[in-house]
Order: C-alpha cells, then structure tokens, then sequence
C-alpha cells in the first residue's frame, strides 16, 4: 500500500482574546468546509497535535495533498464566535521533529 | 536569490501616525519587504511621513494614488496631472469608458475592478487585450474575500475566476493586494498567494502575484521617474563636458 504523507503546520494565533483548543479546532474545520464542502473537509484528514493557548501557538496536521487547501481556509479565517483573529502559518514540516526544530530556529519577533 | 513580497494596497488612515507605525511593523513582521499607500492626490508631508515610518520598520515604501475618474476625460487630466509625483497608478474602474482608457493608457499601472457590485466587472476579452498592449496589470484585493460570506462570497469567486482566466489568456500580469486597513486582515504573503489559488491560480503565478508583478511595476516606474532616465532602455550614464 502507498505510504500517505503527512504535513503538519504551525500556526500563529494573532488575537487580543484567548481561545481554547476545541474552539479553534471547530473554527478550523467551519473555515474548510465553508470553503470546500463537507467532501473536501473530509479528504483534508485534519487533526490537532498540539495546542498552546498562553503562546498561541497552535500545531496541526494534514496530507499532504490537502495542504494547499488547509492553508487557504486558516487564511480565511477572520473570526471565532465575535471574537477576531488572524492565523498565520509559521512553518510547515513533514515531520513533528523538524517543525519544532524549524521553529526554535525562527528568529523571535 | 532571496523573494521580494509586496503588498501595494496596504490602507492605513493617513493621518494616524499611530497606526501606519503598526501596520507598518506588522508589514515587516509578516515578511513583506515592499508596501505601497494610496494618498490623495497632494499629500507631499503625508507621503515624507509614512516614508519614515517605513524606514523606521525596515519595509520599502512606494507612494500610490488611485483614480476614481468618471469620465475618460477626467482621468486623461488626473494622469498628466499627477503621473511624475506617485510611484504607482492605480486606476478604479466604474464605467466601461474609464476602463478602456486606463487598459489603453501606458501610464496606467494598476487596473482595479470594485468587486461587490458585479454589474462593474468591465474586465472582458476586450479589457484584457488593451492591457496586454500597455503596461497595466490587473490588481485583486483579497479584503472582500475575507469579509464577505455565504453567497456574497460564492459569486465573488466565481466573478474573479473569471476575470483570471481573461488575464491569463491575454497574459495581463496580476497583483494580489490585501486592501485592507485592519492589522488582523492582513495575511503573510504566502497566504495570500494560497487565498489566490481560490481563483484558479497556481501556486507559481499565485507567488508572483505577490512578489515578481507588484515588485517589477515599482522598480520600473522607479527608474523612469529618475533623473537618468530618457526613454524606455535609454539612459543618461554620464554628463560632462568630456561625454
């Protein structure tokens, strides 16, 4: 059988208020199937491995086939509930070990 | 060699300094290396100011003015107007008249279509062969994607796709601007080139439209505005007696 790729992504939360992780994780999953229907959320295989509320920073994954179309819906998104926010991807990585490498290596702004 | 980002419609309020230094600072924080503001058309101090700011945040600044002519007549005057004090033109188009103009004009750079209100979208075959002619490119603001909801957004998508295929068949180069004026709309450059690929873009042409086109409009007009410059590949080197 094929080996499926994986793809997991580091996101930045860039909000005033604070989110938990079941909250971000239903956003996300609103935002793909807003944008791609409930057959494309369902071919993205989304999950979240990580999620940091104080550093808002959060770590999810993907396929790799589907990572183009994960990344357009965090893009998307301007809200959660009334509460706005913006996402963005710091760094996306094939392994889990190689993003958290990537990302102590990020300069910090 | 290292990518340029640009963003070239970045709309801060003008008047709060305040708020162009955060824009600004995020702008550099989200790794874009070139912003343009739109100004009214004189703003001499306000364009010096936000010349600063930007120094001061490390991102490289073009001046910008948009036309909202509603006569082609109109906007032939604001251009020879106005053409040598901004490094970008752009032109919004809301009547079939104006676009026509700006799409056949070569001091036009930037082509913008008001997205919300469809009965506007001049952008046709038509359109897109003058452009292709000249120099202008077609400029897609990325905020009504993100504001905009439900069925609003539905035939948003399907108006730019639309205008994208006509571009690219005529090969009119496109700019991804954000358009926006709040610092939580605004995306990384490679977000907003994933948010492009909605409208059928790859993600090559996606990237150069955030990068390449915006960056190639300003070096360009840069060069013309300067004094060494003589006509398109003409240029002075040197000036003396001895020459």
């Amino acid at each position: 059988m094929k080996r499926v790729k994986r793809r997991y992504l580091a996101v930045e939360i860039d909000s005033c208020e604070t989110f938990n992780s079941h909250e971000f994780m239903d956003a996300v999953w609103n935002a793909v199937s807003k944008l791609f229907g409930e057959y494309g959320a369902s071919q993205t295989g989304l999950s979240l491995i990580g999620y940091d509320e104080t550093e808002k920073l959060a770590v999810i994954r993907t396929w790799h086939k589907t990572l183009e179309m994960v990344r357009t819906a965090l893009a998307s998104m301007t809200q959660i509930g009334n509460k706005q926010l913006a996402l963005h991807v710091l760094v996306v990585s094939g392994t889990i070990k190689a993003l958290h490498r990537r990302l102590e290596e990020k300069p910090v702004q | 060699m290292k990518r340029v980002y640009a963003d070239l419609h970045l709309c801060p309020d003008i008047g709060g300094r305040e708020q162009i230094s955060r824009i600004m600072a995020k702008a550099s924080r989200l790794g874009y290396g070139l912003v343009a503001v739109p100004f009214p058309k004189f703003s001499e101090e306000q364009i010096r100011q936000t010349r600063e700011i930007c120094r001061e945040a490390g991102v490289d600044f073009a001046s910008r003015v948009n036309f909202r002519s509603r006569t082609p007549e109109e906007l032939l005057a604001s251009l020879r107007k106005l053409r040598r004090r901004f490094e970008v033109i752009a032109v919004t188009c809301e009547s079939k008249g104006v676009a026509r103009q700006a799409a056949k004009d070569r001091r036009v750079d930037l082509l913008n279509f008001p997205q919300p209100d469809f009965r506007r979208a001049f952008f046709d075959a038509a359109e897109a062969e003058l452009a292709s002619n000249c120099l202008a490119s077609l400029e897609i603001d990325m905020k009504p994607l993100l504001t905009q909801a439900g069925p609003a957004r539905t035939r948003l998508l399907s108006n730019l796709r639309r205008e994208v295929a006509t571009a690219k068949e005529f090969h009119v180069p496109i700019v991804i601007s954000s358009g926006v004026s709040d610092e939580l709309l605004m995306r990384k450059p490679k977000d907003m080139a994933a948010l492009a690929s909605l409208c059928d873009l790859n993600g090559v042409h996606a990237l150069e439209a955030v990068s390449k086109n915006p960056v190639a409009i300003v070096k360009r007009n840069r060069e013309k505005l300067g004094p060494k410059f003589v006509a398109p590949g003409i240029r002075v080197i040197r000036r003396g007696k001895d020459c």
